[in-house]
């Protein structure tokens, strides 16, 4: 069964319509993750969810039951938001105990239950303090573990860890994963970093302008994106997008580049673009799906592309080396030495086995 | 240290301006609560006596026998009640607009509005109203006038200090399991006790100070203390002790409340008080 689901949902802020026609089931158990763009209505519709808007039109189906006129307190959730939301006149460990005093639990029900929660999150050493005595990640901890206690049906997560610094995200995006495993809650995550929702996820579901653009298990929708904004959405640096055409070659179809150069597409992609020879289209091609050319390299679909490299940007393991590929800027992940300086002319090889095809009309992925 | 050597003086010169400006201040309050322990004689001597030779408690004592400390009490009632009153609506009233957007974007403004009608302009309309309504020298009568003169201002500034609550902590309570009458108490509430403290602390000090209405509105049986001291202004002139006892009275509860709510007063104005 579903812990969630919603059909045709909009919400509307006097003329702002924030949610267009959201359609949604969440399976139990699954960790969702909505993501999309500063504005595109992650937040709207996950308090739509919760009960702290009320929704326009459409139905919200929490554990089987449509819950549109319920309160929020009698659709059992629990939510961690932005800002922690902790009292700052309680003790940690009040504010964890708060959701459960609502509920009437005895008094040894809730000592018992605070300190399993503070325990799995490691701030049983910090029950007495005040908010105010707790470093941000602390702080984190107590917001999560106020929710955890509770034992509700559904989670949600109000992009939780915006507000923390780099190191500490990545940690506590485990600790969020792990508590996950441990609990097989269902959990919905908001977050605008696409790299929280492709480690965290189960599944995205990725917003925009207020209406999914395409939802799915996150190697789903980096591989098989459904439109170009998925596409350079999902991935860092971004997909390169080159202008192009589609034309015959001498078996296969060709991708000419208005550089005049002609990319071959493997045989096995050409049957789903029968039809569209002579057609402008927009070749999508991940960075690391280049790399330096290697001589006597035979793997089907490598394609070989002279560039000279303007830009040179080391991190370590891998060189990010921008070259002008067509008529725009392209940028290429390369072994760490593969590049020394700008200037340079190299041989990349293309992987046209992983590139995508996009009509420029609907940007749409055609291929 | 040459350094902290300088912020030592700083803060002895400092202290010392502080120490000399409410010694000014606190003068002609420490020569009232003298004048009430002194003989008539001791009051008009001079130079003048800083100091009574004997403490005379009679002034008091006349006070209390003539029923004339039973006005500081009525101000209490009146102001006490009122207080409670124009605080507990004012502030739900206050949640009402700042959440709900009750009444639009300038019910707020219209609200504090109300608070500059000059009392004199209402009195007679008010007095007559009272007449027939058979208010004028009630409990009643008095109290509900001070709550609705003082609701305005409690309102304003309740106002403020909700918007000042981050709204996230009462979603939390909402999604917790706290009815949103529950989440007032166990949040809005306490959020704002600093201003909750602030404001009754002002709306107390109007009623108590308050004389027109209470001159017009009363008679004999809810007299407050303010009205009762302009009967001492006769022609006699051996008076001024009694007034200066009864004057006494009537500062002692603002004393009492002000030094047992400091903490909340001093937070109260530092918050963001002012908000449009
Ligand atoms: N209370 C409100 N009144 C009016 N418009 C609002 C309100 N809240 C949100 N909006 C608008 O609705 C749209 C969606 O907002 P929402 O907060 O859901 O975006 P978001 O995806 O959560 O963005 P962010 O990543 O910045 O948090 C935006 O255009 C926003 O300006
Ligand atoms: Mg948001």
């Amino acid at each position: 069964m579903s812990d969630l689901k919603i059909t045709a949902l909009h919400k509307y802020y006097g003329e702002v319509h924030a949610v267009k026609g959201v359609d949604l089931e969440i399976p139990a158990g699954e960790f969702t993750v909505l993501v999309g763009q500063s504005g595109c209505g992650k937040s709207t519709l996950l308090r739509t969810i919760a009960g702290l808007e009320t929704a326009d039109a459409g139905t919200i189906e929490i554990g089987g039951e449509v819950v549109n006129d319920h309160a929020p307190r009698d659709r059992d959730i629990a939510m961690v938001f932005q800002n922690y939301a902790l009292y700052p006149y309680m003790k940690v460990y009040e504010n964890i105990a708060f959701g459960l005093r609502a509920r009437r639990t005895p008094r040894a029900e809730i000592d018992a239950k605070v300190r399993k929660a503070a325990q799995m999150l490691a701030i049983d050493h910090l029950l007495e303090r005040y908010p105010r005595q707790l470093s941000g990640g602390q702080l984190q901890r107590v917001a999560i573990g106020r929710a955890v206690v509770r034992n509700a049906r559904l989670y949600l997560f109000d992009e939780p860890l915006s507000n923390l610094d780099a190191q500490l995200r990545d940690e506590m995006r485990g600790e969020i994963k792990r508590l996950h495993q441990d609990l097989g809650k269902t959990m919905i995550y908001v977050t605008h970093d696409q790299i929280e929702a492709m480690t965290m996820a189960d599944r995205i579901v990725l917003l925009r302008e207020g209406r999914i653009e395409q939802q799915g298990a996150p190697l789903d929708l980096y591989e098989r994106p459904a439109t170009r904004y998925v596409a350079g959405f999902l991935g860092s640096p971004t997909m390169n997008f080159i202008d192009a055409s589609l034309e015959r070659g001498n078996d296969a179809l060709n991708v000419r580049l208005c550089d005049g150069t002609s990319l071959a597409l493997p045989m096995a992609r050409t049957a789903k673009l029968a039809g569209r020879e002579g057609q402008r289209v927009v070749l999508g091609v991940r960075p690391e799906h280049m790399s330096r050319a290697l001589a006597g390299d035979t793997r089907s679909g490598l394609v070989r592309y002279e560039a000279r490299i303007d830009l040179v940007q080391p991190t370590g393991a891998r060189t990010y080396a921008t070259f002008r590929m067509g008529d725009t800027e392209a940028v290429a992940e390369l072994l760490a030495h593969d590049v020394s300086q700008p200037g340079e002319r190299i041989g990349l090889a293309i992987d046209m086995n992983r590139v995508i095809l996009i009509d420029p009309g609907s940007d749409a992925v055609i291929g | 240290m040459k350094a902290a050597h300088r912020n030592r003086l700083k803060l002895a010169v400092r202290l010392a301006a502080a120490t000399l400006i409410t010694l000014l201040f606190l003068f002609p309050i420490y020569w009232l609560f003298m004048i009430s322990f002194k003989t008539p004689d001791e009051i008009f001597s001079y130079p003048p006596k800083w100091w009574p030779a004997q403490l005379q408690f009679s002034s008091y004592a006349v006070l209390f026998r003539d029923g004339d400390a039973t006005t500081v009490l009525n101000s209490l009632i009146v102001a006490g009640t009122s207080t409670v009153l124009a605080m507990f609506i004012g502030t739900l009233c206050a949640y009402s607009i700042a959440r709900f957007r009750t009444g639009g974007d300038n019910l707020a403004n219209w609200i504090i509005s109300q608070r500059m009608v000059p009392p004199i302009a209402v009195v007679f309309p008010i007095f007559l109203l009272y007449v027939w309504l058979g208010l004028v020298d009630t409990f009643p009568g008095l109290i509900l006038l001070y709550t609705a003169f003082n609701l305005p201002y409690v309102i304003w500034m309740m106002r403020g200090y909700i918007l000042d609550i981050p709204i996230a902590l009462e979603e939390a309570a909402l999604v917790d399991g706290y009815t949103r009458w529950q989440m007032l108490w166990k949040v809005v509430f306490p959020m704002s006790r600093a201003g909750l403290f602030a404001t009754a602390i002002f709306t107390f000090v109007f009623a108590w100070n308050e004389f027109l209405f209470a001159l017009v509105l009363t008679r004999t049986e809810v007299t407050t203390y303010t009205v009762q001291v302009t009967h001492y202004f006769g022609g006699q002139s051996n008076f001024w002790s009694k007034i200066s006892a009864m004057s006494v009275l009537g500062t002692l509860p603002i004393f009492i409340i002000v030094g047992f709510m400091q903490r909340y007063l001093v937070r109260g104005f530092s918050l963001g008080a002012v908000k449009g």
